[in-house]
């Protein structure tokens, strides 16, 4: 596919491969914010071009994976409500919460459907007037836009039947929750190339200032991967900590406008629990005031769960990139994306996910 | 959740609202919302993440990446061209 296959060339990756290996000097540790990344990182076995003494921790850029289990709960709670018809990503219906999973619950009678886009929400209530459509909205920058046009949208038709659970996150908060922890050992970060495409990166540059730390804005593919790679360790070995952007061909500075616009007509930042990271302040969107009826929440009257996890599962450990998946005891064992035990075994942007139908492979072809 | 990838506008519909067009991926035509890219035109490029459009792919910078990484100098031998 053009402008994705250009950036899978084996020449290109073994040739940026060859200048990361010829620049580093030292061991550094980097972490690349986004679970996209993740993936491809584990899929392409790109860890294994690096040199040895490069260090890559997987950060917590999985929206699925860092819904608290209280908002999950929330979900089920409405997924059985009599006459709501429940839409959310494919993604979430495995994620387990206190109890059982979307999937369950859609067995025991609910009506649980999966959109493609938010918009399919608003169509469907559009079909089904005499039921209520609620819309599971959860993302980063990248998706929080899309579910804000549709609660204009919703406005526009004046639906009365459509409202969003909002589970939305900021990623530069979260940054700065990883960077100001005593036990950081993060050197150098790659930003999450699709959430600047809404967000522009202007907001890095204080983070970089702050922490002396480079941030380049990074996009998907393996070539774009380790040119970021490059670019950071070109830094560090330097001494700067700029913030740049490998990314150029999708981000601009100061973002998508339009995006940011609408995000900002229709939300305003709350403090939002993360899973695996406890509550970090103004990390999160709500829905204005003016905008209560399309709150769920609100709607629904939804009583606040704080939920417990599942007791061997180390997702909080993993998403503060403190441990590998591997490492967890009931990797591949007990947990799989079968039977998960915790969301970043099931999320196609989970770092355990990423292992668990990866690694194997990469360790077959190694024996 | 972030995943997003490159497709080619084939037509617009501007009477529709919110704006939409018919998008090709590789030959896989769906139609997507182009609300956020005001200034998409037919055969731009676009980043589609969740049936919406987020950004005009810019062209010009794709090249100059691609360029740019062509032109760097390594010691050890290059890997034949093709898919990683």
């Amino acid at each position: 596919m053009k402008y994705l296959d250009e950036y899978r060339d084996g020449q290109a990756a073994s040739r940026l491969a060859g200048q990361i290996d010829t620049c580093t000097t030292q061991p550094w540790t980097l972490m690349e914010i986004c679970g996209g990344q993740t993936h491809t990182i584990v899929k392409y076995g790109l860890e294994e071009l690096l040199p040895p003494s490069m260090h890559l921790i997987h950060g917590p850029g999985c929206p699925v994976c860092v819904t608290p289990i209280g908002i999950i709960d929330q979900a089920h709670r409405l997924a059985a409500t009599k006459d709501v018809i429940f839409t959310a990503f494919g993604d979430m219906l495995r994620v387990p919460g206190s109890a059982k999973d979307l999937l369950s619950v859609k067995a025991e009678g609910g009506d649980v459907r999966v959109v493609y886009s938010p918009l399919d929400a608003i169509r469907l209530a559009e079909r089904e007037q005499t039921r209520h459509v609620v819309f599971f909205g959860i993302g980063f920058e990248t998706t929080a836009p899309t579910t804000a046009l549709a609660v204009l949208e919703a406005d526009r038709l004046n639906l009365d039947n459509f409202s969003v659970l909002c589970s939305h996150v900021l990623v530069p908060p979260a940054i700065e929750a990883i960077l100001s922890s005593p036990s950081n050992t993060v050197q150098g970060l790659l930003a999450a190339g699709h959430v600047c495409t809404i967000t522009g990166f202007n907001e890095y540059f204080s983070l970089a200032d702050k922490y002396h730390i480079p941030i380049v804005v990074t996009g998907f593919e393996p070539v774009d991967i380790l040119q970021g790679i490059l670019m950071t360790v070109k830094q560090l070995e330097s001494g700067r900590c700029e913030v740049q952007n490998q990314y150029s061909r999708t981000v601009q500075r100061c973002g998508n406008t339009k995006a940011l616009e609408i995000m900002q007509r229709v939300f305003e930042p709350c403090d939002r629990v993360w899973r695996g990271m406890g509550s970090i302040p103004a990390s999160g969107l709500a829905l204005k005031g003016e905008f209560a009826r399309f709150d769920a929440a609100v709607r629904f009257d939804l009583p606040v769960s704080s939920g417990d996890e599942s007791s061997p599962c180390m997702a909080g450990e993993i998403l503060r990139g403190k441990t590998k998946p591997h490492q967890c005891a009931s990797f591949a064992g007990d947990c799989t994306p079968e039977h998960p035990l915790g969301a970043p075994m099931v999320s196609s942007e989970g770092a355990c996910a990423a292992y668990y139908l990866y690694k194997a492979r990469h360790q077959d072809r190694s024996a | 959740m972030c995943l997003a990838i490159p497709g080619k506008i084939l037509e617009i519909s501007p009477e529709i609202t919110p704006r939409r067009g018919l998008v090709s991926f590789e030959g896989v035509k769906k139609s997507i919302c182009l609300d956020l890219v005001p200034d998409a035109e037919r055969g731009s490029y676009v980043i589609v993440h969740a049936g919406f459009a987020i950004a005009v792919l810019n062209e010009r910078e794709a090249k100059k990446t691609l360029d740019l990484i062509a032109e760097l100098h390594v010691d050890r031998p290059d890997r034949p061209a093709g898919a990683l």
